[in-house]
């Protein structure tokens, strides 16, 4: 992967690429893409490092969230340095993910992980299609548009792939709420059983 | 109705008396032709249950037609999504009376193991009546045949005539039954109520 990030950056040096380690024990790192940059930096992956193949676009949603940090701070108390432990909170703001992953079969290398990101996650949704590049995003593209509701400037033919055309959410938006059709059980429990609750004490 | 001694009598001695009802039911139910469409893996034990090892043949139900106008059996065999229910429907409506529908399989009745889901519809029995309902995930083909020949049954003892006659022989019931639309957020209504009545909850009535 560093080889991976460093001949991008000789070649493309003005393009915004940042290797995004995975701690995990996988340890698959992933390069994160600047939106504006992603275009360039598929085409340059395919044409001069042989990354022919893309097996799979998946969206992730991040919503807003809380982030927390130790900090240490040198403070004098009574006289003596003192070095003290704060915890910061830090609002990190919500975005979009459209996550790429990219084989060579050429070179049986792979994969490489590709990770482009959206300013929020209701007005400024858009990155740009790599399905120009790889055919095989056209699809998978389609379903980050209709699930998590990231929008391809530049896919061919970006609809809905899996619900209707009049459907209005994103289903996989870790704030959607499925309607509430749920199903009649003879002995409600769990979640089924609080939601008979309110709507018994609503009616 | 003729008397059951009577008829046995009348049976010994070389002549066959039946009621036109009977008559009428028999053929009907030795030669029920399915809808032929599949809507998941429930379709690939239906397909098996039409083929040669567990032949539905012997049941008079293997014609599969491939038009609505022309079945009187609709197997949902499958995960029934909220994309595809109206059209499952719209199906129904187009088949002619009488007609029979079998839920094959946990989607189909309930909605199965993706009934918490956002896209699959819990259960068919929302918008068109049931008759029979096989569960399993998938029935094997023995409960397919199994589920036909309940249905089998069902239709030797309906009545074409008097106050509890039959669905199809009840000119006063209209046969079409609302196609749902797609709405913004789910199916447009979610469901029939004048089909789906499922019994309070017992915690509810408590």
């Amino acid at each position: 992967m560093n080889d991976v990030l460093e001949a991008i950056r000789t070649a493309l040096p003005q393009a915004i690429v940042e290797l995004v380690n995975n701690p995990g024990p996988s340890a698959q790192h992933s390069l994160l893409v600047g939106r504006k940059d992603a275009r360039a930096v598929a085409e340059f992956l395919r044409d001069s490092l042989g990354f022919d193949f893309c097996s799979n676009v998946s969206g992730v949603d991040w919503p807003p969230r809380k982030v927390k940090e130790t900090v240490l701070n040198t403070e004098m108390v009574d006289g003596v340095e003192k070095e003290i432990k704060t915890t910061v909170e830090r609002d990190v703001p919500g975005y979009l993910e459209a996550v790429y992953h990219l084989y060579s079969i050429r070179n049986k290398t792979g994969p490489v992980t590709l990770r482009v990101r959206t300013g929020d996650r209701d007005a400024d949704v858009s990155v740009h299609s790599l399905t120009p590049v790889w055919k095989s995003a056209d699809f998978q593209e389609r379903e980050a548009f209709d699930l998590f509701g990231i929008r391809f400037d530049g896919h061919p033919d970006l609809r809905r792939i899996l619900m209707w055309e009049e459907f209005a959410d994103h289903p996989m938006r870790k704030d959607y709420m499925a309607p509430d059709d749920f199903e009649y059980e003879p002995t409600p429990h769990d979640k089924i059983l609080a939601k008979v609750k309110a709507r018994t004490e609503a009616a | 109705m003729l008397d059951e001694d009577l008829r046995s009598d009348l049976q010994k001695r070389g002549i066959f008396v039946a009621s036109f009802e009977d008559l009428y039911n028999w053929g009907r139910k030795s030669s029920l032709w399915p809808l032929q469409f599949g809507l998941a893996c429930c379709a690939i034990e239906m397909i098996a249950t039409a083929a040669a090892r567990f032949d539905m043949a012997r049941f008079g139900a293997e014609v599969f037609r491939p038009s609505p106008r022309q079945a009187d059996l609709m197997i949902i065999a499958g995960t029934v999504t909220k994309k595809m229910a109206p059209l499952v429907v719209r199906l129904y409506n187009q088949m002619a009376e009488p007609k029979y529908v079998i839920a094959m399989g946990a989607c189909a009745i309930s909605g199965g193991p993706f009934k918490e889901g956002y896209n699959v519809l819990k259960g068919i029995d929302r918008y068109i009546p049931v008759d029979v309902a096989i569960p399993g995930c998938p029935p094997r083909p023995e409960a397919l045949l199994e589920g036909l020949i309940k249905l089998q049954k069902k239709i030797e003892g309906q009545r074409l005539f008097g106050p509890n006659r039959a669905r199809h022989a009840d000119t006063r019931d209209a046969a079409d039954y609302p196609v749902p639309s797609y709405g913004a957020h789910d199916l447009e209504p979610p469901m029939n109520p004048a089909v789906f009545k499922p019994e309070p909850s017992r915690r509810e009535a408590e």
